[in-house]
């Protein structure tokens, strides 16, 4: 297991370094630039700039400077747009915003998810199985474009409980909606997946079995059921829980939080080169690591996978 | 009074295909001890019979009539009383060791909470009397492969745990759901001859589901002969690999191939057994039987024929042959 994790860390070099190297070339083959603006600015102040930030050189001296400056003192370089500040502040005041946001909202997403699909399973038909799928469709076919506002509107304008954005340190006040609005799609579609597995899973043999040796149904599901029918939950858990810490622009922006997800959407619009780059990569490593993770959490799970 | 008692037990399903039917006024008793077959094709109602009896019908299944165990009712008993017998008192081992067995778990964990449970043990006894049982089934250096999981044991080996788990409470009753059809012949041969074994150790009564007439032969001494949800003839083992009357039964014995009878070529029944979502009129058997005639076109009761022996015939063999 230990030797297994190495290797796929050690795979996950070559890898981020393609990733890198890809988006790298993307972003520099889109037309347009960090300084390219409404009112053209004058040639002699534009070679400066490109001279400033290297972009006049060659792109794959860009490319290796880039990663020569990461990999020697951890640099990502500074922000084009933002003159002051460089991409490793930004991250830094983006991304523990994001991080919490996004760990509560996956928390909440499993444990509603998971209980609603069980409980739908269990009770396959029934009513309570009804509301559950209904309550899963509805929130996964609600866009958080849609549910931010709306939920500005109950809880901030009608019934004034909450602020309606900011972020203070992340005081319970101000992670509440975050929280829903980046959750529920997610909780749907964990609530969807774990409920087809459970319907599976029941069906199967060894649940007969279970049965057979007189079990109470409670034991039946818990000891023997939810372990199976978890596994392809968790296979969706991985890049579900990247995409919850790397957070959300429609959040950013609604409840202004001042997570990484506008970072993210800004540096694209504004091609700001550093901060794409910085991003990429940090997403790029979360995915790498939570794959891992889940493949780890697999072997845990089925004993006939070993590694 | 009888240890089991079943009194005209119908099992139907719900399915896309409309109604089916199963089982059909099946009656048959059991006494304690008693070695019991119950013979058939796919699709005649044998497994569903076990699993109506322990209340293991699929969510879509239906049963009616009664199933007495040791006088109490227990068709379509709640799930507490059910939990009490299961296990404890009537035990199951099924057709597909493969599949049987929680893949996701330890034997030693599998076997101990039936333990725990119905004998209220600690871990650490249920561990070693579980040990003890892998030992009677004779599954070498068990006292160290407990801890293994399902698929690093063999089809027969797991069969072999699937017996011990099933044996762990002394059952009073064991229901052997075609036990050895998943297995290899060779390795078929080794868990019947076990079963045997501790069939005679513990005594439990056993009623043993299977279409191999062969292996009824050396272990029963009463076999029911099952066919569309219905009994066709039920007698003692000897009688009726002795003399066959119903054709179904001399059907599924010619079928049987043997190395004893030299030239003998063997014969598979003609034709497929009956859809039983439109099962025909009369008796089941009737499209498939080379000796039916318009009276079969009602069903015949099951009517004594000779000693300790009935059968559910118009054109019994014998009558035909004279």
């Amino acid at each position: 297991m230990l030797s297994y994790t190495f290797k796929r860390l050690a795979i996950a070099v070559p890898t981020l370094l393609i990733l890198i190297v890809v988006s790298f070339v993307l972003m520099h083959a889109a037309p347009g630039g960090p300084f390219t603006s409404e009112r053209e600015l004058p040639p002699e102040v534009l070679a400066n700039l490109n001279a400033k930030y290297g972009l006049d050189q060659p792109l794959w001296r860009q490319i290796f400077t880039y990663i020569w400056g990461i990999v020697t003192e951890f640099d990502f370089g500074p922000s084009f747009i933002y003159k002051d500040r460089t991409v490793n502040e930004i991250i830094a005041q983006g991304f523990p915003v994001t991080l919490t946001y996004g760990i509560l909202s996956f928390i909440v997403a499993v444990v509603v998810g998971v209980t609603l699909g069980v409980v739908a399973a269990i009770r396959q038909n029934s009513v309570l199985d009804y509301f559950a799928v209904g309550v899963s469709i509805g929130a996964q076919v609600l866009p958080n474009f849609v549910m931010a506002p709306i939920l500005v509107l109950t809880f901030t304008l009608w019934l004034g409980w909450l602020p309606g954005g900011g972020w203070q340190g992340g005081q319970w006040e101000y992670l509440v909606m975050p929280v829903i609005a980046l959750s529920t799609s997610f909780m749907a579609s964990i609530a969807r997946i774990t409920r087809s597995s459970m319907l599976e899973t029941l069906n199967m043999n060894h649940i007969r079995t279970a049965r057979a040796k007189g079990l109470p149904e409670r034991r039946v599901i818990l000891r023997h059921a939810l372990k199976p029918a978890m596994l392809p939950v968790i296979s969706y858990l991985g890049p579900a829980f990247v995409g919850m810490i790397t957070g959300s622009v429609v959040v950013d922006v609604y409840f202004s939080t001042g997570g990484i997800g506008k970072a993210f959407v800004d540096s694209a619009l504004n091609r700001d080169y550093a901060v794409m780059m910085g991003v990429t990569i940090l997403m790029g490593t979360l995915t790498i690591l939570f794959n891992l993770v889940v493949d780890i959490l697999y072997g845990w799970i089925d004993p006939k996978i070993r590694y | 009074m009888p240890l089991l008692e079943i009194d005209d037990l119908n099992v139907s399903f719900d399915t896309g295909d409309g109604e089916v039917h199963a089982v059909n006024g099946l009656s048959l008793t059991l006494d304690r001890g008693e070695t019991l077959g119950i013979v058939g094709e796919s699709g005649s109602g044998k497994s569903q019979t076990a699993f109506a009896t322990l209340g293991l019908l699929a969510k879509n299944g239906r049963a009616s009539g009664s199933i007495r165990f040791d006088g109490e009712e227990i068709l379509n008993a709640p799930a507490r009383t059910l939990n009490r017998i299961r296990a404890e008192r009537i035990a199951i081992i099924f057709q597909d060791p493969m599949t049987s067995l929680n893949p996701y778990m330890r034997i030693s964990d599998q076997m101990a909470e039936v333990l725990m449970l119905h004998k209220g043990l600690g871990k650490r006894a249920a561990l070693a009397e579980a040990v003890r049982m892998l030992d009677a089934v004779r599954i070498p250096g068990a006292k160290d492969r407990i801890r293994l999981y399902p698929h690093e044991f063999s089809g027969g080996m797991r069969q072999r745990v699937m017996i011990a788990m099933s044996l762990l409470c002394q059952p009073d009753l064991l229901i052997a759901d075609e036990p050895t059809t998943a297995l290899d012949v060779t390795v078929q041969a080794q868990i019947m001859r076990l079963l045997q074994e501790l069939q005679a150790e513990f005594g439990m009564a056993t009623m043993l589901i299977t279409h191999d007439l062969g292996v009824v032969a050396g272990f029963c001494e009463r076999v029911t002969v099952m066919y569309g949800g219905k009994v066709m003839e039920r007698a003692p083992v000897h009688p009726i690999f002795a003399q066959p009357t119903h054709p179904y039964t001399r059907g599924l014995l010619q079928a049987v191939p043997r190395v004893d009878r030299g030239q003998e070529t063997m014969q598979a029944i003609p034709g497929n057994p009956p859809n039983m979502a439109r099962p025909p009129s009369g008796c089941p058997f009737r499209p498939r039987c080379a000796f039916a005639d318009e009276d079969c076109a009602v069903m015949p009761p099951l009517a004594p024929a000779g000693e300790a022996r009935e059968r559910a015939c118009h054109r019994p063999v014998k009558e035909v042959a004279a």
